[in-house]
């Protein structure tokens, strides 16, 4: 069983727990004060981080066949991307009225 | 005499359970990509009413279930290896243990929905609530169809010797596990966490 502890997916495992840790500060506030735009790309990231580490280490995609690996790893680039993307236009559209600045 | 063959990275790739199940892994992947999608889509139409309504969930629920989902897959990890490299039981508790996670990951759920209804709470509250429920809803069947196949490759491991051909059955059934794990760690960072 130790030397089982010992395999890689272990310290991939505290990473993922460390990583949850650290989205849920940003969560609440952590770094980022009342800048919550900066602490939501923050959650997101380390979200899809997390994904990563689990396709390519849970999953075992780091080794296998190219083609599979780098399909999941573009559904990560691309939802994250696009999760991002919608949420930033949501911020500005938000935002706008308060500055009294055109959208 | 040493004698050194050449292995071309490719041919020391393997595919971890059957093609059929990637296939359905992806696809759906791609649907909770779409309600991902529609969410932060929706989400950024309405931002008051989305954080009003989110800073009402049980985020300590969320949390703990997110603990118990990471967990479960790192237990499910050391059963696919353990059955690899340990003959024995190794992988039968270790396919136990990611079983009881799930089974926490449920109780919780249940907790805290049961919390939501009697605070007058419901699918039908706000748009929040209905992707709230919906999608935590589809997630939860998949946890209990997951528990139902680590239930079965905890019984296979019990009784069976792992050989390279008979491997591909837990491998299969530990990537379904892990896809579960997959869409909770989005589903927590976009219901529970983004502001």
């Amino acid at each position: 069983m130790n030397s089982l502890l010992r395999h890689k997916v272990t310290p991939v495992w505290l990473v993922l727990i460390l990583a949850t840790a650290l989205s849920w500060e940003f969560g609440h506030g952590l770094g980022f004060g009342s800048h919550y735009g900066y602490a939501t790309v923050a959650i997101v990231l380390i979200a899809f981080i997390k994904v990563r580490f689990v396709f390519l280490d849970f999953m075992e995609l780091r080794t296998a066949p190219l083609p599979l690996r780098i399909v999941f790893e573009a559904w990560a680039v691309v939802v994250g991307s696009a999760i991002l993307a919608l949420y930033w236009s949501g911020t500005q559209a938000s935002f706008c009225p308060l500055i009294r600045a055109p959208c | 005499m040493t004698v050194s063959i050449a292995v071309s990275p490719q041919a020391k790739r393997h595919l971890p359970g059957e093609p059929g199940v990637w296939v359905f892994i992806l696809g759906d992947m791609l649907i909770f990509a779409l309600f991902f999608v529609v969410f932060v889509y929706y989400r950024a139409h309405d931002v008051p009413l989305f954080s009003h309504s989110q800073s009402t969930l049980s985020q300590g629920f969320g949390a703990f279930n997110t603990f118990l989902m990471l967990t479960s897959s790192w237990f499910v990890a050391l059963a696919v290896q353990a059955a690899r490299t340990n003959p024995g039981k190794l992988s039968a508790r270790l396919f136990a243990l990611a079983f009881l996670c799930g089974f926490g990951f449920v109780v919780v759920k249940f907790f805290e929905y049961s919390e939501k209804i009697h605070a007058g709470i419901t699918l039908t509250t706000n748009d929040f609530y209905m992707y709230y429920f919906v999608f935590t809803g589809i997630h939860l069947m998949h946890v209990l169809i997951g528990m139902g196949v680590l239930a079965f490759l905890w019984n296979t491991s019990r009784r069976a010797v792992f050989n390279a051909k008979n491997i591909n059955l837990l491998e299969s059934g530990a990537s379904f596990w892990h896809l579960v794990d997959i869409l909770w760690i989005v589903l927590f960072a976009l219901l529970y966490l983004i502001k």
